[in-house]
């Protein structure tokens, strides 16, 4: 069996940071498996702009961030096997994987960091009743068939979800000719970045439902339209607010969700909020030298976000795949907590070792509704040691806060963070 | 001319071809949809029954014991999966628990065997997620649970491999019986002429039967829904779990796939449209609120599809089979409804023998009774596996990621008989697109194996045939360059 210092599922965005990183942490061998034809994940198919600000400054298109990436790992000594599914993770990190040239084969892994993605809560998920025609598709397989294979999958469009995949996606039929009749959210707020809706819809007067759902679909082979009705308080249709929209085409943008099979299958202990593996400060799931980052660990807004956060999970898998786990963490742990309910839903990290942390600590997290001129605050158990306030905060919107190193080892004895929102 | 045209490639209709294909006999199947089994086959309970539940002296409880016994060595010789994991039906008012020893009567007298009551500590030793109401319940060993896709492909394709022919998009239009006593059946642009008729067609067997006899049959469309919960549910009960029909209505059923997923329902609606198999809100609630009365209750987040079927209610209050009574030769196998999957093999065999005594046809003695499955990689094991990918590299590449069907999988699926041509057709075969993310990674990737294995242009290739095209054009970009090269 051949021996890897650190293997990385998956070659999306997280992979090639994680990658990156733990070569330049000084890793011996690393390889990146990749179940796709090439590297790069879901960005390879957003071929529209905004990728990169936080990073580099500028504006990139989802491949030329890719590129990026692909090209710094491949730079610093990173190795890629392409078209290669991995089936099975072991608790000692024998990792099973297979492709047409190698057949089915085996790796002992130093350290193993998942960055599997995520993938589309589907129309079955939905529950929308009606017909089951051709003409309904997730977004990302649209985004898929039009960007990637260059194929059109409808020309009069109703789009379910105001995710950022369904506004982007919004546009893109739009410019591919289609018309786009309606972006249609069952919640009163949009699940999106605000500056796709201004730039997606609002730019090409394509109007956004809030609080309404697509209550049936319609035609037998192919789809002939679908009624959106209004939804109350409770989420349900309201009588009497049908919309008839005839319509080939429904693409559906309602949430993503980590895909966690192998990590499961694994024994890694998952959230039950995020869907994602619970970790500590160093990105390290449940299960000793088994690391997790990106959307599989939590779904992020921002890929700059996702190479951050990677970038640090490699560092750390770097250090234990090199000291075979002998260097324990920290003794002192502390468990941070999101309030839960409408507020902060989850926190990642969610335990924080003080004795063996960075200097610095970027808690992540998302809130369960929109909060206007509210407040961030953390307690360090019943102390609070942070309260910023900010103007906006929204479910669509990844939140973040900073805990020092000084900050937590000023206070003696401690046992557990909380974050939470608290209003006027 | 033919000596027996079968009118439906549904699972009757696929089982009369496998078993008239033991014959020498020149037979053809008409089938209105693009693939076998896209009609009342394709989605219902995918359940075996012991046969308790038929009236005795009815036709239903006949084959539906002699169907359940066949299963076994069908299954085996056609290689597809068949477990029987047994049934409970369960009790939740100790004042109805009589009402299982009526059943438990019947089933004795229609022949089923092994059937029992059974209660209290042993009861929840067997099934441990039953709801806490459950008083008591009767064990029916024999019942199984089958892939209704596999059984009807795999009878179609075997009986395809010994010799009869299968024609699709062939919607019958008319039959004419002429004056030397043949059919012409009329399908499309063509007309087949035949010695004899065999009449499978689902919820149209009244349309087909009408066009020849005057003795008018019915048969109405019974709409039931069900949902689909995700294999991490899988093993939430064991047995199939039926409700004891009481006063308040017959109840959902809970059961295991034969592929590891959780099943429940069906509701049970006329409707008049023989085509709408749409899901209501109404429908999947009721299935939601009625699977927990006999089970502990399945996480809705777990849902990952809801669908609906029809089953074809004959006006007779039994099966419809034998010789219509003023058309000679015209045999039909109408008003298939449970316990018709469990039937099947039964009652093609009873076509058959029909066919062989009344057109006096000799047996083949080279028939081939077994047939070839799809290797099903997910379910091999290591060393399997590598020596599948050894012999056929495309066996190392996984397209379906959440079934974990490989690309070896769907070409065998596209270029074996009978061979699936729309994504539904290699999802039925292969189950790539049946697990959780329901074919959201591995559609634009199934698309392309079909165009490439069958030529067909991509506008061309269906979810389920006809208009059900999955693209409707090239982007603008490639149209463009597709221009270019043209100039």
């Amino acid at each position: 069996m051949n021996s890897v210092d650190v293997v990385i599922i998956g070659g999306g965005p997280a992979g090639l940071a994680a990658a990156v990183s733990a070569k330049e942490a000084g890793s011996g061998k690393v390889l990146v498996i990749e179940r796709n034809n090439e590297l790069g994940g879901i960005l390879v198919q957003c071929i529209h702009n905004g990728f990169g600000l936080h990073t580099f400054g500028e504006e990139l298109t989802g491949p030329e961030y890719a590129d990026r990436y692909i090209k710094k790992a491949t730079e610093a000594g990173a190795e890629f096997l392409l078209n290669t599914m991995v089936l099975d993770i072991s608790g000692d990190r024998v990792v099973t994987a297979m492709n047409e040239k190698d057949g089915l084969f085996q790796i002992k892994a130093g350290a193993v960091i998942l960055a599997m993605g995520c993938r589309e809560r589907p129309r079955g998920a939905l529950n929308i009743p009606g017909s089951r025609p051709a003409g309904i598709y997730t977004a990302g397989t649209a985004q898929r068939l039009i960007n990637i294979e260059g194929l059109m999958p409808g020309k009069e469009v109703v789009i379910l979800g105001s995710g950022d995949i369904g506004l982007i996606m919004a546009r893109r039929m739009t410019l591919e000719g289609a018309h786009v009749n309606a972006v249609v959210e069952l919640m009163p707020y949009s699940t999106g970045l605000r500056r796709n809706i201004v730039q997606c819809l609002d730019d090409f007067n394509i109007p956004l439902l809030l609080s309404h759902t697509v209550i049936r679909t319609e035609g037998k082979e192919h789809l002939t339209g679908v009624v959106v009705a209004e939804v109350g308080p409770d989420r349900k249709p309201v009588p009497g607010t049908e919309i008839h929209y005839d319509c080939d085409c429904l693409l559906l943008s309602c949430g993503l969700i980590p895909e966690n099979e192998l990590s499961r299958q694994t024994g890694v202990a998952i959230s039950p909020v995020t869907n994602g593996p619970v970790v500590d400060d160093t990105f390290e799931t449940s299960i000793p030298g088994v690391f997790s980052c990106g959307n599989v660990l939590h779904v992020h807004d921002l890929v700059d976000y996702v190479s951050e956060e990677a970038g640090k999970a490699g560092r750390y898998a770097a250090v234990y795949a090199r000291k075979h786990g002998a260097e324990e963490r920290g003794s002192h742990r502390i468990e941070v907590c999101a309030e839960g309910g409408r507020g902060v839903r989850y926190t990642v990290p969610s335990s924080i070792y003080e004795d063996s942390m960075d200097e610095k600590v970027t808690v992540r997290f998302r809130v369960g509704s929109v909060f206007k001129w509210a407040y961030i605050s953390v307690y360090a158990d019943d102390e609070r040691i942070l309260h910023q306030k900010k103007k906006i905060l929204t479910p669509g919107e990844m939140c973040q806060v900073q805990i020092t190193k000084e900050q937590l080892q000023s206070i003696s004895g401690l046992k557990k963070l909380t974050v939470k929102i608290e209003e006027e | 001319m033919y000596d027996a045209v079968i009118i439906g490639a549904g699972v009757t209709g696929a089982a009369a071809a496998r078993e008239l294909s033991r014959l020498q006999a020149k037979v053809c199947v008409l089938e209105k949809g693009e693939d076998v089994c896209v009609g009342t086959s394709k989605a219902n309970s995918a359940i075996i029954h012991a046969g308790y539940d038929p009236v005795p002296g009815t036709l239903m409880a006949k084959l539906n014991i002699e169907g359940n016994e066949m299963m076994d060595k069908l299954c085996a010789d056609l290689d597809i999966p068949f477990q029987r994991n047994g049934a409970l039906i369960v009790c939740t008012d100790p004042a109805e628990e009589g009402k299982l020893d009526t059943l438990l009567q019947r089933g004795i007298e229609n022949g089923v065997k092994g059937l029992r009551i059974v209660k209290g500590e042993e009861l929840r030793e067997m099934e441990p997620n039953l709801s806490d109401d459950v008083t008591a319940a009767l064990y029916a060993p024999t019942s199984g649970i089958i892939c209704p896709f596999e059984l009807t492909c795999g009878m179609a394709e075997n009986a395809c491999e010994n010799g009869v022919q299968f024609f699709f998009d062939q919607k019958v239009s008319g039959i004419i019986h002429d004056q030397d006593g043949l059919y012409h059946v009329k399908a499309g642009d063509k007309e087949y002429v035949t010695r004899a008729v065999i009449n499978a067609a689902g919820v149209y067997a009244d349309e087909i039967h009408n066009m020849v006899s005057s003795e008018k049959i019915t048969i109405r469309p019974r709409r039931g829904e069900y949902c689909l919960y995700d294999k991490e549910l899988g093993d939430h009960v064991t047995h199939t779990i039926f409700q004891l029909p009481t006063d308040k209505g017959k109840g959902v059923l809970v059961t295991p796939t034969v592929h590891g997923n959780m099943l429940a329902g069906p509701t049970s609606d006329f409707i008049t449209d023989k085509d709408d198999t749409s899901t209501t809100a109404e429908g999947i609630a009721e299935v939601l609120s009625k699977e927990c009365i006999s089970v502990k209750p399945l996480s809705g987040r777990k849902i990952i599809t809801s669908f609906a079927g029809l089953r074809a209610h004959g006006d007779k209050g039994d099966f419809i089979i034998g010789e219509a009574e003023d058309a000679p030769l015209f045999y039909d196998l109408a008003g298939i409804e449970s316990p018709g999957l469990t039937s099947s093999p039964a009652i093609g065999k009873m076509a058959a023998e029909w066919a062989e005594k009344a057109l006096g046809l000799k047996r083949k003695e080279d028939f081939r009774e077994k047939r070839k499955g799809i290797p099903h990689f997910a379910e091999l094991s290591f060393e399997e596996r590598q020596k599948l990918i050894r012999e056929d590299p495309l066996y190392g590449q996984i397209v379906c990621r959440c079934e974990t069907v490989t690309e070896g999988e769907i070409v065998n699926a596209i270029r074996r008989p009978l061979g699936a041509r729309s994504l539904d057709g290699v999802k039925r075969r292969t189950r790539a697109g049946m697990g959780r993310c329901q074919a959201g990674f591995c559609s634009p990737k199934v698309i392309d194996i079909i165009h490439r294995e069958t030529g067909l242009p991509y506008e061309k290739i269906t979810k389920c045939g006809g208009d059900s095209v999955i693209v409707l054009q090239h982007t603008k970009e490639q149209a463009e360059d597709a221009g270019e090269e043209k100039a």
